[in-house]
C-alpha cells in the first residue's frame, strides 16, 4: 500500500503583548524563540536548492559549496526534528516529518507545549506591566487569518488533476469535523453567531498557488523536499489549527488515509461539487449540520452523508489490507465521530474543539443572557486557545478531563525533545542533539557540518523515510564527533 | 489502542440509552446543567478581565 510515506504540520500561532508602547509582531515572535531554552541548535536554515542530480546519491555526503544563508529572521532546528522560526510576523513550528497520523498529531501538540514553555521564559524577561499571549488560532475575528498547514507526501504519479477532483468534496465536508468553532463571520461572509471553522470564510478558489489572498481549497505549492520525480508535497492550507488531539488524529487520519486510496486507485468516482467555494462558507456556517450542498450531477448531500461516503471507501481500502494496527483505530474514531455528529454534535464537545467551544459559548449565553456579539463571547472564543496552560480554556477543560486524549503530559514533552524514529527527522534530530556544535546549516532534505576540514560537509537526505533509528543509529552512537560520522555515511551504500 | 478508545468512550453511552424512563431523563438533564455550571464557574475563575478592551486590541498580520 502507498501508506508507508511521511507527513507532518505547519503551523502559525497568533501573538500579542498587551501594554507595550511599541508592539512589533515580529519583533515579539523572535523574542518568544529565542526564549526557548529547549533542545535546539543556533545555525541556519538554508534554502538552497538541491539539483535534481543530487537524488540518485540517497543518504551519503559530498562536499559543498558555500552555502546561501538566510539572514534576518530566527530560525532554529531542534532536537525533536522540527523548525521553529518566524515566518511573517507569527512563531511558527513545524514538526518533524512523521510517519503515521496519530504520532504526527502528538508532534504537533509538541509544538504547543513548546509554545508554552516559550512564552512562560519570553514573560520573564519582559517588564512586569507587560504580557506576551501565544494563541493557537488562525484568526482575529478582523479578517487577518494565518494557516495550520497539513503536509502529505503522494506519488508523484497520480495526475494533480485526480487530487482536485477526489480531494475538493473531501475537504470542503470534513469541516464538521476539523473546525476549531469561530464567533461570527469575516471576510465579507454573511452574519452568523457560531461557525464550525476559523478558516471558511477566507477561501476563495477552488485551486491555486496563493496562501495570502484569495486562498484556494487545492494549493498547488509543489516543494517536495525529497525526490521530485518521485514525490509531491500536497499542502493543504484549508484546516484548522487544532488543540484536540483526539481532532487531530482524525483530521490527518482520514486525510491521508484518502489520499493513499486515490494512489493505489481505491477511489471510484470522485465525489463533485457544483460550487466547492460557497460550500465551504455553507457547511462551516452551519452548526445544525442538516444544510445540503449540491453536486455537480443534480443530487444534493449533506456534508455528513458525503463524510460516511469517504468512510466507506476508506474502510474498504484499509480491510483486509497489512495497515498497521493505527489505522485501524482511526475507523473506528472516524466512524464514531459521524455517528455522534449526526445524533448531537454537543455529545462531541469531549473531542472536536468546535464543539467544545460551542458548548461553553451557549452556557455562557443562556447563564447571563450573552448575545453573540458580546465581547465576552469573543474572549472565551480566543481563551480557548492560549497555549498557557494556566490560562488556555483547552487547556484547563483537558486538564479536568473534560477532553478526550489520546497522549500524556509525558510522552508530549518526551516528543518535544526527541525525534520521531522512522524517519530522516530522527538523522536531523540527533545530529542537533549530539553535534550541534557543528552543525552550519539545516534544511528538510540537507545538513551542512563543519567539521574543521577545508571544506563544509553536506548529507543530502532526499528520501524522507531514510536516514531512520534503524538505518543509522549504530552509525550515530559509534561517532565519537562529527568527522566520524561523515566518515562513517561516507563508507554508507547510498 | 482501538479497546481504549472504546472504554473511554463507554461511560456516555447509558447517558443516550432510549430505555430510559421519563422522569430518570429529567435528572440527568440536571445533572448536565449542574456539570456545565460547575464548567463556567471554572471558567470564569480564569477568564481575562477587560473582554472588551483585550478583544479589541487582538489584531494580527495575515500570514502563511
Amino acid at each position: 500500500m502507498a501508506l508507508d510515506k511521511v507527513l507532518g504540520t505547519e503551523t502559525e500561532y497568533g501573538i500579542t503583548v498587551r501594554n507595550q508602547a511599541e508592539y512589533n509582531p515580529v519583533l515579539a515572535s523572535s523574542t518568544l524563540i529565542n526564549s526557548y531554552r529547549g533542545g535546539r541548535a543556533r545555525i541556519q536554515w538554508s534554502f538552497d536548492e538541491e539539483s535534481p542530480g543530487r537524488d540518485a546519491r540517497g543518504f551519503g555526503y559530498e562536499d559543498s559549496l558555500p552555502i546561501e544563508l538566510e539572514t534576518g529572521l530566527v530560525n532554529v532546528v531542534l532536537t525533536n526534528g522540527a523548525r521553529l522560526y518566524v515566518d511573517h510576523a507569527h512563531p511558527e513550528y513545524s514538526t518533524p516529518e512523521c510517519t503515521d497520523p496519530l504520532q504526527a498529531a502528538l508532534y504537533d501538540k509538541a509544538g504547543e507545549a513548546i509554545m508554552a514553555q516559550a512564552v512562560a521564559s519570553a514573560r520573564a524577561l519582559m517588564p512586569d506591566d507587560e504580557r506576551m499571549f501565544v494563541h493557537k488560532n488562525n484568526s482575529d475575528g478582523k479578517g487577518n487569518s494565518y494557516g495550520a498547514h497539513e503536509n502529505y507526501l503522494v506519488a508523484r504519479s497520480v495526475p494533480f488533476g485526480d487530487i482536485v477532483r477526489h480531494f475538493t468534496a473531501f475537504l470542503v465536508t470534513r469541516q464538521i469535523f476539523t473546525g476549531a468553532g469561530k464567533v461570527g463571520s469575516e471576510n465579507g461572509r454573511p452574519d452568523v453567531g457560531f461557525q464550525l471553522t476559523q478558516r471558511a470564510d477566507f477561501f476563495e478558489e477552488e485551486v491555486g498557488l496563493e496562501t495570502t489572498l484569495k486562498r484556494p481549497i487545492i494549493n498547488t505549492r509543489d516543494e517536495p523536499h525529497a525526490d521530485s520525480s518521485k514525490y509531491r508535497r500536497l499542502h493543504v492550507i484549508i484546516g484548522d489549527a487544532n488543540l484536540s488531539e483526539y481532532q487531530m488524529f482524525l483530521k490527518l487520519g482520514s486525510a491521508l488515509v484518502i489520499l493513499n486510496a486515490l494512489e493505489d486507485g481505491a477511489l471510484p468516482e470522485p465525489v463533485l461539487l457544483s460550487d466547492p467555494v460557497g460550500a465551504t462558507w455553507k457547511v462551516s456556517h452551519d452548526v445544525g449540520l442538516g444544510q445540503t450542498v449540491a453536486l455537480d450531477d443534480g443530487r444534493s448531500a449533506t456534508p455528513l452523508e458525503v463524510q460516511w461516503q469517504y468512510l466507506e471507501w476508506a474502510t474498504k481500502y484499509l480491510n483486509g489490507s497489512d495497515a498497521d494496527a493505527v489505522y485501524g483505530r482511526l475507523l473506528d474514531v472516524w466512524e464514531a465521530v459521524l455517528t455522534d455528529l449526526e445524533a448531537d454534535p454537543l455529545r462531541l464537545s469531549d473531542r472536536l474543539d468546535w464543539a467544545a467551544k460551542y458548548q461553553l459559548l451557549l452556557g455562557y449565553r443562556e447563564r447571563d443572557g450573552l448575545e453573540w456579539d458580546d465581547p465576552k463571547l469573543r474572549m472565551l472564543d480566543l481563551q480557548y486557545h492560549d497555549v498557557d496552560p494556566e490560562k488556555g480554556l483547552y487547556a484547563r477543560l483537558a486538564g479536568a478531563g473534560r477532553m478526550q486524549r489520546l497522549f500524556t503530559d509525558d510522552e508530549v514533552l518526551h516528543a518535544a525533545a526527541s525525534a520521531p524514529e522512522g524517519s530522516r527527522a530522527y538523522f536531523r534530530g540527533e545530529c542537533v542533539a549530539r553535534f550541534g556544535d557543528a552543525l552550519v546549516a539545516a534544511n528538510w532534505d540537507s545538513l551542512v557540518f563543519d567539521t574543521g576540514e577545508e571544506s563544509l560537509k553536506r548529507v543530502p537526505m532526499m528520501e524522507p523515510l531514510r536516514g531512520s533509528k534503524a538505518m543509522v543509529g549504530d552509525l550515530l552512537d559509534q561517532s565519537e564527533d562529527p568527522a566520524a560520522l561523515i566518515r562513517g555515511l561516507g563508507g554508507k551504500d547510498g | 489502542m482501538a479497546e481504549q478508545e472504546r472504554k473511554q468512550t463507554a461511560p456516555q453511552e447509558p447517558e443516550q440509552d432510549a430505555t430510559e424512563v421519563e422522569p430518570k431523563a429529567g435528572e440527568q438533564g440536571e445533572e448536565i446543567t449542574e456539570r456545565i455550571d460547575d464548567l463556567l464557574e471554572e471558567i470564569d475563575s480564569v477568564l481575562e478581565e477587560n473582554a472588551e478592551e483585550f478583544v479589541k486590541n487582538y489584531v494580527q498580520k495575515g500570514g502563511e
